[in-house]
């Protein structure tokens, strides 16, 4: 084992390995910058260039493209609100609260050391686990699926705010019911698309984010004008996070890159689930007086997120290294990268060719670090970008905006429903509706439904499976007390009173 | 901070020029030489997809090995294919040089009434790879063939259920359909379990959730190959050179045989001509070693017709799905 880590070692560290992996990193963070374009548009535009390579270098730059890409993405979802991946919709909502306050550089700092710790702490279980853990990944069914995303919707409350907990439910019902339009996958029957075939597709994840958070935003930037802050730019550049400030969230990063990487090594759950849980988490073990901070840019509510995020994007290799299944679709355009690079992910690989398997992990730890560096330097430029005068910065992040929707699919209908998407969104704004809810509804709806239907179809039609799988009664249990115990926690307060 | 008010206008004309400039093409011009000297490859799905993978796989050995000079590419995604479609049969006088790629679900979508559209309404080219499909179990299964399986569907049917990575009415679906009809299994008896994607399919059967697999045969085979899979029969005519001990379900005495196809169509009343030189194009594609490099990198079978036979083969596809589809409830009777 020692032999393939420092064989792997060593073949990274070689100079044109290095270059790969910046040059990865750079064009990763520029792609995922761009609204709309994440890990997999990153990797599949990629691909065909690194055609050609030494297989080591290809696979290396690519782990390069694939973690600066996640980073990018981040930064769109701290600085505009623009989440242009459902994994960093949960770090927009601390994140650009502290952007807007004037803290950017501070939360891209704190957002590039937490990815980078929780992709640490997540490669070095990878490393240690992988080949036990592969049969845990492909231990759950459909039933525990199904209660692990009803838990992702308990953390709804989460987002509420105080006294705003109708509204919040109104808000996640109606992400929910968004998440029905489009070819149903159980009947192959058409839902609410009344007949045209735009909405046959449903309605993309992107989009939604887009339209309801980026768009909505910068309407309402331009209906409600805040005071141009004063903040001068050396202070939006800052990067500095205290001692103080790091003793709070050191125990949140810990926490999250564990849980993230646990959550990223199912199949069916990945990133997405692993952020909001770890926000949801870290919100309930904050105190009465952290808890109002979340939503208004905590350090924690942005750290929490970031991390897991990052740590179940590592933990969504170990199915793939280890079984050659691809969970998500990063890993299944992984999966094929790997192949042209001539590498079949499976038991064999670790068996047969320990070196590539090592060389593997090794060049996602590399990829890694080699984006921390990278990118610490630029944050104050990539912050910069808010110090842009508004009447330019909004025009561009409608632009964006729309582009990033329109490069994905290439359908002008997108555009349309986008923008009554982006006003419908405005009018809920304006009315204090929060948005978060509905977008995880949104998220949520579509696997809570189909694992549903697996789970109910597997079982002949019965609900046995709520107390005849373990896993299954476990998470009930646990979504139960997540429910159960704030309510109790109030009424005992109130009869006290 | 009011100066800045009067450069945002001219930069939004700026930007909205950019636009316009961009988006007008180069005319066309290539009828009249007697090779092919550009094509315009449309994708009706989103970049990384199958589609995506096979127009731009064939799009680069098409330039590297010095065959076409000018290749682009174009993704149009919406309405499971249909608004590809409906675009190249709008624009068809602009669209002599595109190639739309396409598969199997072209003929299912259009049966579904999905587009009202069919292959009829383009000019099929060619098929260029494919994949058979297959049944797999787990490697602990205590199924080791076919005719095992059949013997515990008609004890007890409601104990085995099938995944694939489709929706129901999709193509694994209906191939798993297809093997039941000919084994005379209840079309009623056979419970199959959708998942969003071929991976997360794999998965629910490793997990023990279903104890049978419909999937692509090139999914399958890397799998087998390393033990963690048994394939039980695949749908090919003959067997397949690369794991030459698995049995066909024709071998069995059950008449299935189905492809999955890739291919390319081109837009309605292009020239003979034209058509006749895509024939000679990608006949002279399948002697290059690129080619070969590419199909295998891909585990791509190879399954090429061309022109007519293309057409034939697609009736005969349809007819096949149709008398299924019908019987299985996904094409209501019509008025005919």
């Amino acid at each position: 084992m020692w032999d393939g880590i420092l064989i792997g070692i060593s073949t990274a560290f070689s100079p044109v390995n290095l270059i790969a992996v910046m040059l990865g990193c750079f064009a990763g963070t520029f792609i995922g910058l761009l609204p709309g374009l994440g890990p997999i548009s990153a990797i599949a535009l990629m691909i065909p260039i690194t055609y050609g390579l030494d297989p080591a270098t290809g696979m290396i730059l690519m782990a390069g493209v694939y973690y600066g890409a996640i980073f990018g993405g981040s930064t769109s979802s701290i600085l505009i609100n623009a989440p242009g991946v459902a994994g960093t919709v949960a770090s927009s909502f601390d994140g650009y609260p502290l952007a807007k306050s004037g803290n950017a550089g501070k939360a891209l700092a704190l957002a590039a050391y937490s990815s980078f710790i929780g992709g640490t702490v997540a490669t070095f279980l990878l490393l240690l686990f992988a080949p036990l853990l592969a049969k845990v990944s492909l231990s759950f069914q459909s039933s525990d699926y199904f209660m692990l995303m009803v838990l992702g919707l308990t953390t709804v409350a989460a987002f509420s705010g105080k006294g705003n907990y109708l509204k919040a439910g109104i808000m996640t019902i109606f992400g929910l019911m968004l998440s029905t339009v489009g070819t149903d996958l159980s009947t192959g029957v058409e839902r609410y698309t009344f007949g045209s075939i735009d909405l046959l597709d449903g309605i993309s994840f992107l989009l939604l984010a887009m339209a309801s958070f980026a768009l909505a935003e910068a309407l309402h930037n331009i209906l409600v004008p805040v005071k141009e802050s004063d903040t001068s730019s050396t202070e939006v550049s800052d990067l500095s996070i205290s001692k103080q400030e790091f003793g709070e969230v050191a125990p949140t990063i810990g926490r999250s890159s564990i849980l993230g990487f646990f959550v990223g090594i199912l199949p069916g759950a990945g990133a997405t689930i692993a952020s909001f849980l770890a926000y949801g988490v870290e919100r309930n073990l904050a105190s009465e007086e952290q808890k109002q901070k979340f939503g208004k840019g905590s350090l924690r509510g942005l750290a929490a997120p970031e991390t897991a995020n990052n740590a179940a994007c590592s933990g969504s290799f170990v199915p793939l290294l280890t079984l050659g299944i691809p969970g998500s679709g990063t890993t299944a355009i992984m999966l094929g990268a790997l192949i042209s690079y001539g590498v079949q992910p499976g038991p064999r690989l670790f068996v047969d060719h320990p070196q590539v398997f090592w060389s593997v992990i090794i060049s996602m730890y590399i990829g890694n670090m080699v984006l921390l560096i990278m990118n610490l330097p630029l944050i104050p430029y990539i912050a910069k970008l808010l110090t842009v005068p508004r009447p330019i910065l909004i025009p561009l992040i409608l632009f964006f905006s729309l582009i990033g929707v329109y490069l994905v699919s290439f359908n002008t209908t997108d555009l349309y429903i986008m923008v009554f998407i982006a006003i419908f969104a405005l009018l809920l704004r304006l009315l204090q509706f929060p948005i978060a809810p509905m977008l995880l509804g949104f998220i949520l709806g579509k696997p809570i439904e189909d694992n549903l239907y697996r789970a109910l179809l597997a079982n002949n039609g019965s609900v046995s499976f709520l107390w005849e799988r373990p896993i299954t009664l476990a998470i009930f249990c646990l979504v139960c007390a997540v429910v159960i115990l704030p309510c109790w926690r109030i009424y005992r307060k109130r009869s006290s009173d | 901070m009011k100066t800045y008010d009067y450069f945002a206008m001219p930069f939004l004309i700026i930007l909205t020029a950019a636009c316009f400039f961009l988006s007008i093409r180069k005319s066309p011009q290539n009828l009249h030489s007697d090779s092919i000297q550009q094509i315009h490859f449309l994708v009706p799905g989103g970049v990384g997809g199958g589609w995506d993978t096979t127009a731009r796989t064939v799009g680069e050995v098409l330039r590297k090995a010095k065959l076409v000079p000018q290749i682009s590419y174009e993704n149009l995604s919406g309405g499971g294919g249909g608004k590809a479609i409906a675009h190249v049969i709008e624009t068809a006088k602009h669209q002599q040089q595109t190639l739309m790629v396409n598969s199997t679900p072209i003929v299912i979508r259009s049966l579904q009434k999905v587009f009202p559209q069919s292959f009829r309404d383009l000019t099929p080219i060619a098929s260029i790879i494919g994949d058979y499909s297959c049944l797999v179990v787990t490697k602990d299964s205590k199924y080791n063939n076919w005719s095992q399986i059949v013997a515990e569907y008609r004890q007890k049917p409601s104990k085995i259920s099938i995944a694939g990575g489709s929706v129901k009415g999709g193509m694994d679906h209906l191939v798993a359909a297809m093997i039941c009809e000919a084994c005379e299994i209840e079309l009623s008896d056979l419970v199959y379990i959708p998942y969003d994607a071929g991976g997360k399919a794999l998965a629910g059967l490793i997990s023990g959730e279903t104890q049978l697999l419909s999937t692509g045969l090139g999914e399958a085979m890397e799998l087998a190959k390393a033990g963690q899979l048994k394939i039980i029969a695949v749908t090919a005519p003959n067997r397949v050179k690369a794991i030459s001990d698995i049995p066909t379900f024709r071998e069995l005495g059950y008449d299935v045989v189905f492809a999955n196809w890739r291919g390319f169509f081109a837009p309605p009343g292009i020239h003979e001509k034209q058509r006749k030189l895509y024939d000679k194009l990608f006949r002279k594609m399948y002697d290059e070693v690129l080619w070969k490099e590419a199909r295998k990198k891909n585990g791509w079978s190879e399954i090429y017709y061309a022109n007519d036979e293309f057409t034939q083969f697609l009736q005969r596809q349809e007819q096949q799905l149709q008398k299924l589809m019908t019987k299985l409830g996904f094409i209501k009777e019509t008025q005919k």
